[in-house]
């Protein structure tokens, strides 16, 4: 039971987690590069016609992936942040910090990519509807992290401030998430629910739960890749980054 | 029949399947810009890797060098 957490909380330590967001960052590109290979030949070639709204609804293969992984990172963001809080690491508030952009991103997509589905389908690019809108202020929430983060020049009070704002702007997750019961919105509901199942075709089904697992090792992929950085900025002074043998070249 | 569906799928020119049935405009404008901001995002932070790589190393070698004076 000692041993286990004592490894459990060796990753804790920035030199040790820098060693092993390394190691992982090739595994998670590869596995993205390959779902999404995948994801988008199945988007294009395997899943059928719809037979109401024709080619259009393939939007769909790129649309809820982005929109899955836009709250998905906001509860890993808020998580890593109450962690932080917690127990003062402050690791968790690098992570915290890698996943912002990314999440912001995949906000960022799942509205324009919404847009882009709503036009043909609605006849309008947006509309003030409850998801759209929870949507919206989601990528405010993102957009206001990292501006906060930026804004403090202490970082460790830089990672206080972040953290109750995203803890605070979690309670937009289930708003958005059932603002589509909740209210009456041009939004449809969910095709894919914990409590009901799908109501989708097999086949697009398949091909949509590829491009969000494919769309999940990205995410992980690129968080690493920007914590990398982050540690190493904020551990610049150590003797542990002067000693890394990337440091040592030229 | 099975013969004259692959003969259907064989025949859908490019030019077909970058109209999409009428939601070319669309389709392609939501791929194309998910598929341009997971390609850069990547870029740009090997690009910032580079930078900070190059900017600590530069401290790390003057500090190396002011010890090695003193």
């Amino acid at each position: 039971m000692s041993s286990r957490l004592i490894n459990w909380f060796k990753f804790s330590s920035p030199p040790a987690f820098y060693d092993l967001a390394g190691r992982m960052v090739p595994w998670f590109t590869v596995i993205a590069v390959v779902l999404i290979g995948v994801g988008l030949y199945m988007s294009f070639f395997v899943a059928p016609t719809d037979y109401k709204q024709g080619e259009g609804y393939r939007i769909i293969f790129v649309h809820v992936p982005a929109a899955w992984m836009s709250m998905f990172i906001y509860v890993i963001m808020a998580l890593w942040s109450g962690i932080g809080l917690v127990f003062n690491t402050r690791l968790s508030a690098m992570m915290a910090q890698a996943l912002a952009p990314t999440g912001a991103m995949f906000t960022f997509l799942a509205l324009w990519t919404g847009a882009f589905w709503g036009k043909p389908m609605w006849g309008a690019w947006w509309v003030w509807d409850a998801r759209l809108t929870s949507e919206l202020i989601l990528l405010f929430l993102y957009i206001g992290f990292i501006a906060l983060q930026g804004a403090i020049d202490d970082k460790r009070r830089a990672d206080r401030a972040g953290a109750i704002l995203a803890l605070v702007g979690v309670v937009n997750i289930p708003i958005i998430y059932y603002s589509v019961k909740w209210w009456n919105t041009l939004h449809q509901g969910a095709s894919v629910s914990i409590s009901k199942g799908s109501s989708m075709g097999e086949v697009m089904l398949i091909t949509m739960l590829i491009m969000a697992l494919g769309f999940w090792a990205y995410s992980i992929a690129v968080a690493l890749m920007r914590v990398r950085s982050i540690i190493l900025e904020r551990d610049r002074d150590t003797t542990w980054v002067s000693q890394l043998p990337e440091m040592q070249v030229r | 029949m099975g013969q004259s569906a692959a003969g259907d799928a064989g025949k859908m020119s490019a030019a077909e399947f970058f109209h999409m049935g009428g939601y070319g405009l669309y389709v392609w404008g939501s791929f194309g810009v998910s598929a341009l901001l997971m390609v850069v995002e990547p870029i740009l932070l090997r690009n910032r890797r580079k930078a900070t790589l190059q900017r600590i190393s530069r401290i790390v070698r003057l500090n190396t060098e002011v010890r090695d004076e003193s």
